[in-house]
């Protein structure tokens, strides 16, 4: 094995483990062992059966389907648990990606500013940005929510689709906020000196050996071990959150608004605390999502690739189930980029139907996933994993209201 | 103790809300609501007029508004009258325009091209295929309801998974639009002079824009008469308001249903074609007039056509006039904003009808 190999292996042996925790079942002991086996093992195995672009190609889509489970762990916070119907989705992910991206990059100096301009760039560190994303989407989040959460769920549908185009059109009109139409560029990846050479001065001298023969195009590697914590952390965080007494009230006022408001809660405010801790983490998950891909613009939050799709996903997946989110995230990202090989393969075909058609093929992948929404819609609403109504840990399985 | 004697001397009040609630209603009434609307109109006009357009440049961007207006009222009053009877926000209504307009542009190249009726840039033909196109975009539109909606609706499905299934159908329509006719921007007569009259009071206005007010007001007018004075019309309204007690009347809701996809389809396919001849055919011009329409059925009231009417043309007004003093792309962000001060104010909106 060579050292290239084994230190992509040890770069996949968190975001295994996690993984393995994830799924694995059994108790908590049990189930840390086995996973720690398995991702060792696994991770050792992975790059020897696979071709080093191949598994390249595998981490980056996980990367990408991780940053996008996040966004879907973050609709499930408002329409699994609370049942907000946020049809904009985009509009928290582009406040978080360039919120980050204005807290993390330099200001364009000299020539530079000619053709870059931006609000500000205070050089923060990744995890800053990745907060300050958070809280700004919360801000908007919460603004948006004071006028509209105390109406009929479809107007909130309306006016968050809305907010999403409106925030589109600011960050494409306005060019001292984010540079305009022109994408944002020079966003900061974090650590990425592990991977250049020479490596980070503060490393041991034994790591930047091991480090050696990685190159910046394996830099994906590290960000997964970053999306796959931050996924954890947003997971652990949801499960305890719909478990905990405030998780419960939001579920009360989600299916029996009347009743929970006769008991004493009070329905607007804890419908606003829930929609404002889902805009938190779809604004975390943009700042993740701009730190990945470096360079961003508005165009990238369109209502297709980021509203849309993560409905799909939490459709399928399960909503009010948070691993039915993730689930339904890594799913759809495979069936979106699987259908992309397919019609590759298949242009031919297009060919003889319409010479337009291989060109737009594209197009056939924006039909498929909204066929898969019609279908789930019409046959399996509540998705692959269905709500866990769990109300207490000391009951059993059995006693559970179905 | 004393606090209840206190309580019990004071006369018995009919109104037990307190100061603040009682102001909060009032801030909560229609005439609030139309005063509001009224003023910010004034305030558009005079923030563009210090922005230094002048009067017969405000009265030619009001005239296009209510053009503006014009438009978004026909694909409002099918969405209206949907969310009335069917009772979800049809997301997917924006591609019904968008087909129409590609549809007739598709029907009208087949037809031999006549010359242009001046002063309009377009013949004969754009008007029939728009006629034709109609009951094409009527098929469509009671294909997706046939296949998504009425299971739904049959299932008693809840509102929100009827507004999802609408916008994966919005999605589905728009790719089978791309996939036909491809992303690139299109115009019903590329390279055809559509020269700018002269009115009277220094107004400037195109042929075409004369034409679009005056159609849009003639099918807004057959449509309030359908609405008002045929069978059909009375049973939509009467669905619309109470679907149950309209059923339990004899009125039979399926087909006041496809009568109402019917109308709402035709009416998108010649605010399509208008908002065409206005600008040009894009795959995404629909769903750029979706955020205006639903700014309008909210303002007027859901459910309420004439309510639909009004509002369209109100925010069609203000979006036209706001562009001289403020970016003209943040045309659909004015209409957002209308639309939250009427959620704030009055959700009901102006013509709207206390329902569910």
């Amino acid at each position: 094995m060579q050292q290239i190999d084994l230190a992509r292996s040890a770069f996949l042996f968190l975001p295994l483990f996690l993984l393995g925790l994830l799924i694995l079942p059994g108790r908590a002991a049990l189930r840390i062992i086995a996973a720690l086996v398995l991702a060792a093992l696994i991770g050792w195995g992975l790059p020897q059966m696979l071709d080093r672009g191949t598994l390249t190609y595998l981490v980056s889509f996980s990367t990408m389907a991780g940053i996008y489970a996040i966004l879907s762990l973050g609709l499930n916070s408002q329409w699994g648990l609370a049942g907000h119907v946020n049809f904009g989705v985009a509009g928290f992910f582009a406040v978080g990606a360039f919120t980050s991206a204005l807290f993390t990059t330099t200001m364009p100096e000299g020539a530079l500013a000619a053709y870059s301009q931006q609000a500000f760039g205070l050089q923060w560190p990744f995890l800053g940005g990745v907060i300050m994303a958070g809280i700004l989407a919360a801000i908007v989040g919460f603004f948006i929510s004071i006028p509209v959460l105390r109406l009929r769920t479809d107007f909130l549908a309306i006016a968050t689709l809305g907010i999403a185009e409106v925030i589109r059109f600011i960050f494409q009109n306005e060019r001292w906020l984010a540079n305009g139409p022109q994408p944002m560029r020079g966003i900061p990846r974090p650590l990425d000196c592990l991977f250049k050479d020479p490596a980070c001065s503060w490393l041991p001298p034994g790591a930047a050996e091991f480090l050696e023969p990685l190159s910046p195009r394996d830099y994906v590697f590290f960000y997964l071990i970053v999306v796959s914590l931050i996924l954890a952390v947003v997971f652990i965080a949801l499960e305890r959150i719909s478990r905990s007494p405030w998780g419960r009230m939001l579920r009360a006022v989600r299916d029996e608004e009347n009743s929970a408001s006769m008991n004493g809660k009070n329905v607007f405010w804890r419908r606003i605390e829930s929609f404002v801790v889902g805009c938190f983490i779809m604004g975390v998950g943009g700042a993740v999502y701009a730190h990945y891909v470096v360079s961003i613009d508005y165009s990238h939050f369109n209502p297709l690739f980021a509203t849309f799709i993560i409905w799909v996903m939490l459709m399928l997946g399960g909503s009010g189930n948070n691993k039915g989110a993730i689930l339904g995230a890594f799913a759809v990202w495979g069936v979106w980029s699987g259908a992309a090989f397919m019609i590759d393969i298949a242009s031919p075909a297009l060919q003889l139907i319409s010479d337009d058609l291989p060109t737009r093929g594209a197009y056939l992948r924006w039909m498929l996933v909204a066929l898969l929404l019609g279908v789930i819609v019409l046959y399996r609403p509540q998705g692959i994993l269905s709500e866990r109504k769990k109300v207490s840990d000391f009951m059993t399985d059995d006693d559970e209201p179905q | 103790m004393s606090m209840h004697d206190v309580a019990d001397d004071t006369a018995p009040r009919h109104d037990d809300r307190t100061g603040r609630e009682r102001i909060l209603a009032a801030l909560r009434s229609r005439i609030t609501l139309a005063t509001a609307l009224a003023l910010t109109l004034v305030v558009f006009w005079l923030l563009g007029y210090r922005q230094g357009a002048s009067g017969s440049d405000l009265l030619s961007l009001t005239i296009w508004g209510v053009m503006l207006g014009g438009i978004i009222a026909l694909g409002a009053i099918g969405l209206t009258l949907v969310y009335g009877v069917l009772k979800f926000p049809n997301f997917a209504h924006g591609e019904l325009v968008t087909f129409g307009t590609y549809g007739t542009f598709t029907i009208a190249a087949l037809l031999p091209t006549g010359a242009a009726l001046r002063p309009f840039s377009f013949g004969w033909e754009l008007m029939v295929g728009m006629i034709l196109t109609m009951p094409l975009v009527t098929l469509v539109a009671l294909a997706v309801d046939r296949v998504l909606f009425r299971p739904l609706r049959a299932r008693g499905a809840e509102l929100v998974l009827l507004a999802m299934a609408s916008l994966a159908a919005s999605f589905f329509l728009r790719s089978v639009i791309y996939l036909i006719w491809g992303s690139d921007f299109m115009f019903f007569y590329p390279g055809r002079a559509n020269p700018i009259l002269t009115l009277p009071l220094n107004i400037r206005i195109q042929g075409d824009q004369i034409f679009v007010l005056v159609l849009a007001a003639i099918l807004v007018a057959l449509t309030w008469i359908l609405l008002s004075r045929t069978r059909m019309g009375k049973a939509m309204r009467a669905t619309a308001n109470n679907p149950d007690l309209a059923q339990v009347r004899g009125i039979n809701t399926e087909r006041v249903i496809a009568a109402t996809w019917a109308l709402g389809a035709s009416l998108a396919v010649a605010g399509g074609v208008m908002y065409g001849l206005a600008s040009q055919l894009r795959p995404e011009m629909g769903w750029f007039l979706l955020l205006p329409m639903f700014a309008a059925v909210i303002m007027g009231g859901i459910g309420s056509p004439v309510g639909a009417i009004v509002g369209a043309i109100i925010i069609g007004i203000a979006q036209q006039v706001s562009s001289s003093f403020i970016n003209p792309a943040y045309g659909p962000g004015v209409s957002f904003i209308l639309m939250v001060v009427v959620l704030v104010l009055q959700p009901m909106g102006l013509f709207g009808q206390k329902g569910d």
